[in-house]
Formats: structure tokens, sequence, C-alpha cells
């Protein structure tokens, strides 16, 4: 039950998210809950062009592990996914996919929450930003909290 | 003793590599690794610290065999 997968090459998270839920035994799951995170034109007032998505190789993996661990232990799950790109990403690439299966809504929300939450605070990855009026490129200095830009 | 040291993203630049051998005569803290590694240079205040890929303070021992990574906060998902 559960499956994080680091990607260095652009990915379909929809599609990703078909093939694995075909995959999964039918009648078991009521309740699907999703989150895709995809790369803005924007950030900090100033706009971006491209960015190069670093991470800690072997970290990040169990990372994400525990964080999906600890998602099973608080609620009752079928299963979690969890797809994060690296490398060169461009303006509208989807750069994560969050996706819970359990039998009732309320665990699958919860749970797609936390796992985003968590891994923005705890999954050693860093984003360098290209911007795009000149060749400045920036490191992201910190995520934000859940609600900040509501 | 065998540390290695390793840096990513800012620290990493700044520095101009990702990752250093020390030799120590015994357990020393991450912070006096770093300092070892990197001739003293500073450690930004919001440097995060991992020993064997696990979240540690500046304070936790490292021995022989261990990685000690150096790393600013991180900004996935």
């Amino acid at each position: 039950m559960m499956a994080c997968e680091i990607r260095a090459q652009p990915f379909d998270p929809w599609q990703t998210l078909a093939d694995y839920q075909g995959r999964l035994p039918p009648g078991q799951y009521g309740a699907t809950s999703v989150f895709v995170g995809t790369m803005r034109n924007m950030n900090e007032q100033r706009s971006v062009q491209a960015m190069t998505l670093e991470h800690y190789p072997g970290m990040t993996e169990k990372h994400l592990n525990t964080i999906c661990e600890e998602a099973g232990s608080r609620w009752q799950l079928l299963d979690c996914l969890i797809v994060h790109r690296t490398g060169e990403i461009s303006v509208n690439d989807p750069i994560v996919l969050v996706a819970v299966w359990s039998a009732h809504r309320g665990g699958a929300i919860e749970a797609c929450r936390f796992l985003i939450e968590e891994l923005k605070h705890r999954a050693p990855f860093w984003k360098k930003e290209r911007l795009s009026e000149s060749e400045e490129s920036r490191w992201v200095s910190g995520n934000s909290n859940y609600g900040d830009h509501a | 003793m065998a540390i290695s040291v390793r840096y990513f993203a800012t620290l990493r630049e700044q520095l101009g590599r990702s990752e250093d051998r020390l030799e120590t005569s015994g357990p020393v803290t991450a912070k006096a690794a770093w300092d070892q590694a990197t001739d003293h240079q500073a450690l930004p205040a919001q440097t995060l610290v991992a020993i064997n890929m696990e979240y540690a303070s500046r304070t936790d021992l490292v021995g022989d065999g261990d990685e000690v990574a150096f790393f600013p906060p991180v900004t996935g998902g």
C-alpha cells in the first residue's frame, strides 16, 4: 500500500493516476482525493519562466515513504501515491501529484492535505527559479503555510 | 574516522562543491564537521542538518561512516 516516485522527466498526473488506480482492487475504495501542484508563471511579484528542482536522493524517498506511513497510521487508507518532479521544469508543468484512496471521503481528503503539507515542510527538495525579464535566477526561500494565500 | 559531508542548493553553490570527506580522530558534532570541512565558513542561521538522512541538530554527533548534510529550508511541492 503506497508508492512514492521521483521523476526527472515531465509526466501527466492524470494518466499516472488512471494507470495507478487501474491496478487497485475494484469495489474497495469509495473515495479518491487528489492534489496536483503545477508550476505558475509568477512568484513573489516576479514573472518566472522556468525552474530547476534539486533534491537529496535517498533522503527524499525515505521521507516521502515515512509521510505515507504516518498518514496510513492516522487514517484508514487503502492506498496512497506521491509522484514528484526533479530537474528542469517549465511553466505549466505538473510538479507534484498526491492521491489517496480510502473507503470514505473523510480520511481520503484529510490524508491528502496532510501528505502535501508534510511533503512541503519535510521532503528535501529545493526550487531555483529563472526570472522572465532577465537571465537572473533565484532560490525560492521557503514554503508558505496552508492558507497563507487564501 | 571517515565522515561524508554533503551540501545542497544554496550551500552547494556558495561552497562550489557538493561533498567533502573528513577524517577525524573521533565523533564530532555536526557543527564541528561543518567547521572542519568548510574551514569555518559561516553556517547560515536557517540551515537544516541531516545525519544519515534523518533530520538532526547541529549538536548531534557524527562518527565513522556517517553522512551529515547541510541545506536550506525545503521548498518542494
